[in-house]
């Protein structure tokens, strides 16, 4: 288990933004009526999404006032889940996949040089404070290795100088574009192709 | 090898988009409607007759499964639930379906529903997947669009809507009673079998829970026949199978496959070898990485069914193959998987909450050569006490590859973990047991 700390600072209040509430209502009607809990994963991501990409506890309250559940359940789920952040997180964060089939194609080499350029520790502010990174586990996309995800957006096929250029551009504030590095459409064997040869270039 | 007009995902590699007009074009949504016309007997006999088993790991047959749903709709609704909480390192297969073929999944998941009298359909995307769930969600809107769902779901008069639940970074909610729970928005943590979910599941209703790719291969073989399935590989083991070959290799790749296709002409042929040669190959995990390694001696002969694959002490489960080569340190390799293990285990049951940070770091002293010599068969003590003695298979999961890695690389741990122990203890006592407890007389 994965041990989850509580940032020190924490916002007095928070409110979902109308448009939120909005969303909120509607995944709520997802669900059987009277089992509103189910919505509460979803809105703990509305409310990260809010909240600077990561969840404060007034937060956890609101939401607990907002689908009628104890706050210690949502509490729970929060601390259980590894992809809520319960302490602030680069607007740019990036998780770094080292689980084997990553790590047997040089993840390590990326968390070098996430070391080197963003922070020296996992989960620090660089200096802009603008990114983070986190080494994470397996992110399936195997195939594709070694790859990391910021924020929404998987990078895949790296190398450490490509990394290198993705986290120039960030600070450069440009937005890198995501996928495959090496040129790839998605996780077909590159250039050696034995199978649906017909559909190829369709 | 796999014919191409026999491969199901015509799509896998993206050649068309994945929009409903391609999918269409690809032979998606043609006679829905006659097929559900043909009842739910027929479509559970078909699936019975084409031998599928489920695609997530387990291999449970799958039109047995559908058979134990309730056949009338009682007092409380069913529901079918698709597990696309693809986490188990190798594995990849899910996320391309999601991706490129979103369509097969939801015709499978209309046919599946009118199956077992399920008018609401979940989908568990894990939360790392969102682009890809945005993709399905925007097939799905396609879907009601079209009229494909929604009150008259492809004209079969049968009600049905599909709502994408994402999970968020949890690899213990593919268990499949740890993903109801996380869906009705609780810990993932699994529940105890019996009831299983198929009587009393999601909200305590009926609940058939499928892996992504288990459904969407349902829609063609209905409309080819179940005979044409089970005509592909062989008895008990049928059909194809997407294999994602990741690791050290030339061109890691997926590839729809037949069943039992040897393991050497996929790492060979598809993958473009091992780097360095055949001859540098180490050893494979066959199945995610919840599976026993194979060394090189049986990677030669293997087979990739589920059937072959237990003969040789391992399992097929995602057909996620991790190949490892020589220029690795397979100590650190297996060291990486108990680490990961020890980061996914829920917490509920002790030997696997305790157990799987004890193995982990063992490993990680054993790949650094600090270990003593018999603490090899401490550390395989340690395996078989938590393998049978947890609420669910995430105590085999971790168990087995520790439990590979001894069986075929004992010596290699032994060579680099000489020493003898500083201070000898008595032999003839259990070392598992509390110590301090054994040494006091009336304990």
């Amino acid at each position: 288990m994965a041990v989850k700390k509580i940032s020190k600072v924490q916002p007095e209040k928070f409110e979902f933004s109308k448009k939120n509430k909005e969303t909120a209502d509607s995944i709520i009607k997802n669900y059987p009526s009277g089992k509103q809990q189910s919505a509460v994963m979803a809105l703990l991501y509305l409310a990260q999404k809010q909240n600077d990409n990561w969840i404060p506890l007034s937060a956890m309250k609101y939401i607990a006032k907002y689908l009628d559940m104890p706050y210690i359940k949502v509490y729970e789920v929060a601390t259980f889940y590894s992809m809520y952040n319960l302490t602030p997180v680069g607007k740019y964060f990036f998780q770094v996949c080292t689980t084997t089939p990553c790590m047997l194609r040089g993840a390590y080499n990326l968390v070098d040089v996430c070391k080197r350029k963003i922070s020296e520790e996992e989960n620090c502010l660089s200096e802009d404070g603008k990114t983070s990174w986190l080494e994470v586990e397996c992110l399936g996309a195997c195939v594709n290795a070694p790859m990391l995800q910021l924020n929404e957006d998987y990078y895949e096929d790296l190398d450490p100088t490509k990394l290198e250029q993705i986290i120039d551009k960030i600070s450069n504030n440009e937005v890198p574009q995501p996928g495959s590095y090496r040129g790839r459409l998605s996780s077909e064997p590159e250039n050696t192709r034995k199978t649906l040869i017909g559909n190829k270039n369709a | 090898m796999l014919e191409d007009k026999d491969r199901i995902f015509q799509n896998l590699y993206n050649d068309f988009g994945a929009d409903l007009a391609s999918a269409k074009q690809r032979g998606d949504w043609k006679d829905t409607k006659e097929i559900c016309g043909k009842g739910r007997e027929w479509i559970i006999n078909e699936i019975k007759t084409s031998e599928l088993r489920g695609r997530g790991g387990a291999g449970f047959p799958t039109g047995l499964k559908w058979s134990f749903a309730p056949k009338e709709l009682g007092s409380r609704p069913h529901y079918l639930v698709i597990n696309a909480d693809e986490s188990e390192p190798g594995t990849c297969k899910d996320r391309d379906i999601l991706r490129f073929e979103p369509h097969k999944l939801i015709e499978g998941c209309l046919i599946a529903s009118y199956a077992v009298n399920a008018h609401k359909c979940y989908i568990y995307i894990r939360g790392e997947y969102f682009k890809e769930g945005q993709k399905l969600q925007t097939a799905i809107d396609e879907a009601y669009k079209d009229g494909l769902l929604g009150k008259n779901s492809a004209g079969t008069d049968w009600e049905l809507d599909i709502y994408i639940h994402y999970g968020a970074g949890a690899y213990i909610c593919g268990e499949e009673t740890a993903l109801l729970e996380s869906i009705e928005g609780k810990k993932g943590q699994p529940r105890l079998k019996p009831p299983f979910p198929a009587l009393i599941g999601l909200y305590g209703c009926p609940t058939i829970i499928n892996n992504v790719e288990t459904i969407s291969v349902v829609p063609t073989i209905l409309r080819r026949g179940g005979k044409w399935f089970s005509s592909l590989g062989r008895p008990k083991n049928t059909g194809s199978k997407i294999y994602c070959i990741s690791g050290n290799v030339n061109n890691p790749c997926n590839v729809e496959e037949e069943m039992g296709i040897p393991l050497k002409e996929l790492i060979e042929k598809h993958a473009g070898g091992v780097i360095g040669g055949w001859d540098n190959l180490k050893a494979v995990i066959p199945g995610g990485s919840s599976m026993p390694l194979l060394p090189k001696e049986t990677c030669e002969t293997i087979k990739m069914d589920f059937d072959a694959c237990v003969e040789n002490k391992t399992g097929l489960g995602t057909a996620g193959i991790v190949v490892i080569n020589k220029d690795q340190d397979i100590i650190k390799c297996m060291a990486r998987i108990a680490r990961f293990y020890k980061h996914e285990s829920c917490g509920q049951c002790t030997p696997c909450r305790e157990g799987s940070g004890w193995m982990w770091r063992m490993l990680e002293r054993m790949a650094k050569g600090e270990a003593t010599r018999d603490e090899v068969d401490m550390l395989l003590d340690v395996t078989k006490q938590i393998e049978g003695h947890t609420i669910c298979a995430f105590g085999e999961g971790s168990s087995w590859p520790v439990q590979g890695l001894i069986r075929n690389f004992k010596d290699e741990i032994i060579e680099r973990n000489k020493f003898d122990p500083i201070v000898k203890k008595q032999k003839d006592v259990p070392y598992l047991v509390d110590q301090h407890l054994l040494e006091k007389e009336n304990a």
